[in-house]
């Protein structure tokens, strides 16, 4: 029996251990099925990260780092190039290695850290021949970053994503040419300052309300035909174009890996395709707690590593028996708001909740009502899908409520 | 010189190679792909048919019907996937209902064993999620699902293990008949044999053309599919068919023996034979007319599309005959060639001892072989046995389908050894999943590149001219 | 003159309005809400920098990740790459690392472990 199993040792996993630590757990173990900790951050060369939890500018291996150190100094226990292949409602984690083969062990909590996966192309039909030379951006990063390889010299990228913006111009500083950005949606799906210093910086156009729609050559990428979509995405026929090329990096969206979570018996969430948490991150199955980007994509590691801290001590309260939770409070949302997290709130506290905006909006209000009244009102000059957003519920609001409704209004 | 010299190794070569190992002959099987299964047998539909399509007294009738005979236990000793699953055709109107009676009829004179036609309400509950309007069904109960490269794979490696030889990248560019054998020529290699099958697929026709055969042609017909998430692959249990045209079966809605759900095939003709690409428009058909069969189909869980080629022959059957001494034609497999194959092979056997050839069965000959899914099917103790002895066993690879190092190293060092990302792919599943090889493709890069002994931008993704990398960061 | 600019200090990405002057002195920055915008924006109108991060070879063919410690101008970022891609970075390293100096004033550090 161990207390407390989080599964994944990424930024969210080694946020959610230390902060366990520091709520006075000790037995835990954190599983990681790659040969480092840090996660994906490994191969996320570039700065930017750490801003609000560190005051400077990191790059992803050295954000990484700052918690891998404190991880090491308090002495919690890790098993890399470990696998977990299943994880039961009653909290059994069965996982593989190298060295122990397949074992099997009984958690009081888990902690879900696992992390996400990009959408891949075949997600997307794109019609055309199936050559090599197509990579989702993560992967073309692993490529350059980590094994040192070039995927290809004449790029062009579908998506707008961040990864798809760092990759761009990571290949481009080293001796690609990146040809263009295609994003389907007529705004971008990345951070404003990404298209300035990976795609502004280089000259690299950046084609809104495009798309991908035909890929050719038969070994290997040798073009692409783009085109110009309507205001229902759809292709415009005459504003067909062909680009030589011989790579295509997809960067087209993150999608949580809750396999393992499905397996628990936890229910998700339809919109973030992560479970549904309340407050403290717990989900549905008592004892089982999510954090980082497999309950919802973020996009700021900041970020992650607060949510997770959040599960960490919320594990741990769980574990010590010190965790009170009462009536459930169900937060709604009205479309355009697309989701929140958490999806409920089970105890009278203060609580930060975070959510993401389905359109471009500008001037205007979110709203939280309980019944018809207006609990909370914050103006906003503007809200986009790729920049999520945050507000803090006062804990004398949500008295008597048994439903708040999410609302952006005019 | 050869015995047997084999042109294709697609399903119908790899089961003709794989009876022939039975028998004490000097086999060689010669493909220009760099793997085996690389035409029709690797991208369609992947269905042991029951055998009530073809017309009664056709060469297609009575190969299908033995084939599916066969091929339950030709599966178990190949330990290819095989699901006996049962197929129904669904009708949505008294026309329908009347080529549903006419296949009945045909199906019973061909053979096929407990036909029945089910109504609406016996229908839905074999299949709840078939469309409101659907009025009755052809229910086949001996219709079945396999892996058609799995199962090419098998025979091929099977006809290894047995002695035959498996010559990849060989384009056969020529034929010269010398004085009682062939000389089977690429550019690089030339062959020698007394006897030849003719399993060239698309390009049958052009072999047969190369012995002065001009008796028929063979045409690609362009078959597109969507694969959906195992999530999916639940919400039909039969193979769902609709009543058949000229252009063939229509488009089908299946589950795969590996618990995907695949929708297809569109069907158009084309000219290319090397024209593998998908279409926006048979996108859309699919997904308009599997929703007609099955509207509840999410196709928000597409795993990937793909793209297959028939190998249409312009007889209408079957071409199975030696237009010249020695020379066997194998020729216009289209459907049901798949659930032939095993027929097929037995017929192809015939011919050769028509021509001559003497088939005395090997003492040697073992036909089982080991499972490829064998360590993902195991118990846990059972794999822990295998990991204690090779502790690759116990590092997962691919994460989405949890393949691990050590089942990817089987695949490259067992016959026929893959050679390149899709050869992996199709051999362990690895990068078939949802991340269809995201996140570990750049590690089978590295472990074939150890493996094969080639450096690492060596390694592509199918074959010559496919490459991954083009070389290392600083130096390009 | 104006000029319009995303701020890159940081993952807020501020839209700012640049009042120059004939000669190219900033006059006037709107749009930032911290006191790096007004920085960026002058730097950025008068001696473009950036930071480079990108990887080095070890000595084992394995890559570490590396910055530079410093922003150095934004126009010499190719050339840099070319001064420090044939580096071979002898293990083991650590994060900090200098591991080239004095790229246009800068030095290249490594951001990754490798033992």
């Amino acid at each position: 029996m161990t207390d407390l199993v989080i599964i994944g040792g990424g930024p969210a996993g080694m946020s959610a251990a230390t902060a366990a630590y520091e709520c006075g757990i000790r037995d835990i173990l954190i599983l990681e099925r790659d040969e480092n900790l840090g996660g994906i951050l490994q191969q996320c060369i570039h700065n930017g990260f750490g801003l609000h939890n560190f005051g400077e500018e990191l790059t992803g291996p050295e954000y990484a780092w700052k918690y891998e150190q404190k991880v090491r100094e308090l002495g919690i226990p890790f098993k890399l190039n470990t696998m977990v292949l299943d994880i039961t409602e009653d909290k059994i984690i069965t996982a593989t290695n190298e060295e122990e083969g397949i074992f099997q062990i009984q958690a009081k909590a888990i902690v879900l850290a696992m992390g996400c996966r990009e959408r891949a192309k075949g997600a997307l039909n794109i019609a055309g021949t199936r050559p090599a030379g197509i990579y989702s951006a993560g992967t073309a990063q692993k490529y350059v970053n980590m094994k040192g390889y070039m995927p290809g010299k004449e790029v062009v990228i579908l998506g707008s994503g961040d990864i798809g913006l760092i990759m761009a111009r990571r290949m481009t500083l080293e001796g690609a040419k990146v040809k263009a950005v295609c994003e389907l949606m007529p705004y971008s799906g990345g951070l404003a300052r990404n298209i300035q210093q990976c795609l502004v910086d280089f000259d690299i156009p950046l084609l809104l309300s495009h798309t991908v729609v035909e890929v050719h050559g038969k070994e290997r990428v040798t073009g692409v035909t783009i085109a110009k979509v309507d205001e229902n995405r759809r292709p415009i026929e005459e504003t067909k174009q062909y680009i030589s090329c011989d790579t295509l990096l997809l960067s087209v969206g993150l999608i949580p890996e809750n396999e393992l979570s499905k397996r628990a018996g936890i229910s998700l969430d339809h919109i973030t395709n992560g479970a549904v948490v309340d407050q403290d991150r717990e989900t549905e199955v008592e004892g089982i707690f999510a954090c980082g980007n497999v309950l919802h994509v973020h996009d700021l590691v900041d970020f992650v590593s607060q949510e997770a801290a959040i599960a960490g001590k919320s594990a741990a309260a769980y574990i010590q028996g010190t965790c009170k939770k009462g009536a459930a409070i169900t937060l709604k949302t009205d479309g355009k708001i697309r989701y929140t997290v958490p999806q409920k709130i089970t105890a009278n506290k203060d609580v930060n909740v975070y959510f993401r905006v389905a359109d471009v909006f500008r001037d205007v209000r979110i709203n939280v009502y309980k019944g018809e009244e207006i609990i909370f009102s914050k103006k906003k000059a503007k809200a986009a899908p790729g920049e999520m957003e945050s507000i803090v519920l006062k804990k004398d609001l949500l008295e008597g409520a048994e439903e708040l409704r999410f609302a952006l209004e005019d | 010189m050869f015995d047997v010299v084999i042109i294709g190794a697609g399903v119908i070569g790899g089961m003709i190679a794989r009876t022939l190992s039975a028998y004490d002959l000097k086999l060689c099987i010669a493909e220009k792909e760099n793997d085996v299964a690389m035409g029709a047998t690797k991208a369609n539909s992947a269905i042991v048919h029951a055998g009530f399509d073809a017309k009664p007294g056709s060469l297609k009738a009575k190969l299908n019907v033995r084939g599916s005979e066969l091929m339950p236990q030709i599966a178990e000793e190949l330990g290819v996937k095989y699901d006996n699953n049962g197929s129904l055709v669904i009708g949505f109107s008294e026309a329908d209902r009347e080529i549903i009676k006419a296949l009945y009829e045909r199906g019973c004179t061909n053979g096929v064993k407990g036909l029945k036609i089910v109504e609406k309400d016996e229908l839905k509950k074999l299949e709840p999620n078939l469309s409101e309007n659907v009025l009755c069904a052809l229910y086949a109960p001996t219709g079945a699902i396999t892996c058609p490269y799995e199962l090419t794979i098998a025979a091929i490696g099977n006809a290894m293990d047995n002695g035959a030889q498996l010559e990849l990248n060989f384009e056969v560019k020529e034929i010269c008949e010398k004085d009682g054998y062939y000389e089977v020529r690429s550019d690089k290699k030339v062959l020698q044999t007394k006897y030849i099958i003719n399993a060239a697929g698309l390009y049958s026709d052009k072999i047969a053309a190369m012995v002065g055969d001009t008796s028929f042609t063979v045409h690609p017909r362009r078959g597109e599919y969507i694969l959906l998430d195992k999530e999916c692959g639940n919400l039909v249990s039969h193979t769902i068919f609709r009543t058949p045209s000229k252009m063939g079966k229509g488009i089908l809605v299946t589950p795969t023996v590996d618990g995907n759900l695949l929708t297809g095939p569109t069907s158009v003709d084309i000219k290319d034979k090397e024209d593998t690409s998908t279409t926006a428009v048979g996108f859309d058909n699919i997904i308009r007319q599997a929703k007609e069969n099955v509207p509840d189909i999410p196709y928000n869980k597409t795993i990937t599309s793909f793209c297959g080629l028939r190998a249409v022959g312009s007889t209408g059957d079957f071409i199975m005959n030696a237009p010249k001494p020695g020379f066997i034609n194998a020729a216009g497999i289209e459907s049901p060639g798949l659930s032939s194959a095993p027929a097929i092979a037995e017929y192809a056997a015939e011919l050769l001892k028509e021509q001559g050839a003497v088939l005395l069965p090997k003492e040697s000959y073992h036909p089982i072989r080991e499972a490829q899914h064998a360590f993902r099917e195991a118990g846990i103790e059972e794999k822990n046995e295998m990991i204690k002895k090779d502790k690759s066993f116990g590092k997962i690879v691919c994460r989405c389908e949890a393949i691990t190092e050590g089942e990817i190293l089987r695949a490259i060092r067992t016959n026929p050894g893959a050679r390149d990302l899709d050869g992996v792919k199709r051999r362990t599943r690895a990068q078939m999943g949802r991340c269809q090889g995201g996140f570990c493709s750049p590690q089978i890069v590295e472990l074939l590149s150890k493996e094969l002994g080639i450096p690492y931008e060596a390694v592509t993704k199918s074959g010559e001219g496919s490459y991954i990398n083009i070389g290392k960061t600083k130096e390009v | 003159m104006k000029r319009e600019m995303t701020c890159i200090g940081c993952p807020m990405g501020c839209a700012l309005e640049i009042e120059l002057a004939a000669d190219g002195r900033v006059l006037e920055v709107k749009g930032n809400t911290c006191k790096r915008g007004a920085k960026y924006a002058e730097t950025e109108c008068t001696d473009p920098q950036r930071t480079i991060t990108t990887t080095l070879r070890c000595e084992d063919g394995r890559m570490v990740a590396v910055k530079t410690d410093t922003t150095i101008p934004k126009d010499e970022m190719f050339e840099a790459m070319k001064m420090i891609g044939g580096t071979v970075v002898k293990l083991p390293v650590m994060i900090g690392d200098v591991l080239v100096k004095d790229v246009f004033g800068s030095n290249v550090v490594a951001t990754q472990n490798r033992s």
